[in-house]
């Protein structure tokens, strides 16, 4: 174990912020991104064709640019519009909250189509099915087709989420206190840049590894009383 | 808006071309370094196996930024070593590091890519070739890395366009990319929303033709199956790529 001079707990504490960062992006992105689908399977032509550029924007831009778009970009753009309404004021977005915003929005572009290829994997007999029993369009897919589109997006939703977790290093760009800018903030003053830098990689690969763990077990609760999955 | 894009254009192009160099020589250094390391995935010898392993799930395990500020701002805690052994003014450059971690993290990215396509060649192709007599490394080189280039094709393509958004990140060690430039003059002008709005503009447009030839190839790579195959979706579904 490499002397930290102190500054272990700082790197802990980041790491703290980089969880809490990336769990609430993927609630961001698991909410939207399930509204995306429904809306890319469901809405009339129009609708689709304004989620499908949603979709293609956000996965055809870098996540920093994006980043730096809405945290630089979006106040500047609100002051300008508003000083050529005559109100002078001068606007920030919390870093915290752009970061979540930009992540999320980012991902459930991913986690959109991950939910579209569930939605396709459920057989359509189970949807007339449930019409058939009396049920309505929505009840048949809040209460028949969901559940079992679940079973299949799980293995898709958790690769989201190990991206997610290591997108939330380019946060730090911006100053937001997570592991990756609390081990710059520890590299600069003990000039310690490698090994500060270093540490950070094992925590990650750490946090890595937990999810890991946590996918395997979630994706064999998730297929519990499915004959023949031997997961 | 019209008179931002006539002031910068020029140097958003610069930056393309910064972009696109990055992109296209990680990317061929990291196909160089991903063919030994899933052959190494894929051996049974356990030393081998061991090292691509850990090569593999530290480079796909971190994020490309840490990797980054490890090799460009870390390298600093070993100049008196590096001084000595003349590496120094490598990695006091930010290009050369820009372009060793871009290379090592696609090397492991690629090189998954691979070892799937490899373990899904036919059987029957590989014993046929062991039967015509090849050699190991003609059977490596004439049968079975052709076939598994054509397997993993698309999944590849998808890698190559992660590559390209990849390289914005060079931007935080000084680099003059799309990104560096769009920084640079959002920061000097104060015109972010034009400036980061067309640098995000450029990579879509940088993506799409990425697309479009690789499709083109694809389809070359597929013309002796015939009938042209279902065209596959402008990115995959898997976001790991």
């Amino acid at each position: 174990m490499p002397d930290l001079k102190g500054y272990g707990w700082l790197l802990l504490d980041g790491m703290v912020m980089t969880l809490g960062v990336a769990t609430a992006s993927m609630i961001g992105a698991l909410a939207v991104g399930l509204a995306a689908a429904v809306g890319k399977i469901f809405a009339p032509r129009a609708g689709r064709a304004l989620i499908e550029a949603y979709t293609t924007v956000a996965r055809g831009v870098p996540e920093l640019v994006l980043l730096l778009l809405i945290y630089y970009g979006l106040p500047t753009l609100a002051q300008d519009m508003l000083a050529g309404l005559g109100h002078d004021v001068s606007l920030r977005i919390d870093p915290f909250i752009a970061g979540i915003g930009t992540l999320s929005l980012i991902y459930a572009a991913f986690a959109c189509e991950v939910y579209r290829a569930a939605y396709l994997a459920v057989p359509s007999d189970q949807g007339e099915a449930a019409r058939a029993l009396g049920l309505s369009a929505a009840q048949a897919f809040r209460c028949v087709i969901l559940p079992q589109m679940m079973r299949y997006a799980l293995p898709g939703l958790g690769n989201v989420w190990m991206v997610l977790l290591k997108a939330t290093a380019l946060i730090s760009v911006i100053q937001l206190p997570e592991l990756m800018r609390s081990a710059d903030v520890a590299a600069r003053s003990t000039r310690l840049p490698f090994t500060f830098f270093f540490m950070a990689c094992l925590l990650y690969l750490a946090l890595t590894l937990v999810s890991m763990w946590g996918q395997v077990r979630l994706e064999r609760w998730a297929l519990r009383g499915v004959p023949g999955s031997s997961l | 808006m019209s008179g931002f894009l006539a002031e910068n254009l020029m140097r958003f192009l610069e930056g393309a071309l910064m972009t696109v160099q990055l992109s296209a020589l990680s990317c061929a250094l990291g196909f160089m370094i991903a063919v030994p390391v899933a052959l190494a995935r894929l051996s049974s010898d356990r030393a081998q196996f061991s090292l691509a392993t850990a090569y593999v799930f530290f480079f796909r395990g971190t994020p490309l930024l840490a990797q980054i500020f490890l090799i460009y701002y870390g390298s600093g805690q070993f100049r008196p070593e590096l001084d000595a052994l003349g590496l120094w003014a490598f990695f006091r450059d930010p290009w050369f590091c820009a372009v060793l971690a871009l290379s090592l993290n696609n090397g492991a990215y690629t090189s998954e890519i691979l070892r799937g396509s490899i373990a899904a060649v036919p059987i029957g192709e590989v014993e046929a070739a062991r039967a015509l007599g090849l050699k190991a490394w003609m059977r490596l080189w004439l049968v079975i890395l052709p076939r598994a280039i054509r397997i993993g094709w698309s999944a590849y393509s998808n890698q190559v366009v992660y590559q390209i958004q990849a390289t914005s990140l060079v931007s935080v060690i000084t680099m003059m990319d799309i990104t560096g430039v769009a920084r640079s003059i959002g920061a000097r002008d104060f015109t972010f929303y034009e400036a980061f709005g067309l640098a995000a503009v450029l990579y879509i447009v940088l993506i799409y033709c990425t697309i479009l030839v690789s499709r083109r190839i694809e389809r070359h790579l597929n013309a002796y199956l015939g009938a042209s195959p279902a065209p596959s979706p402008p990115f995959g579904t898997d976001v790991v790529p």
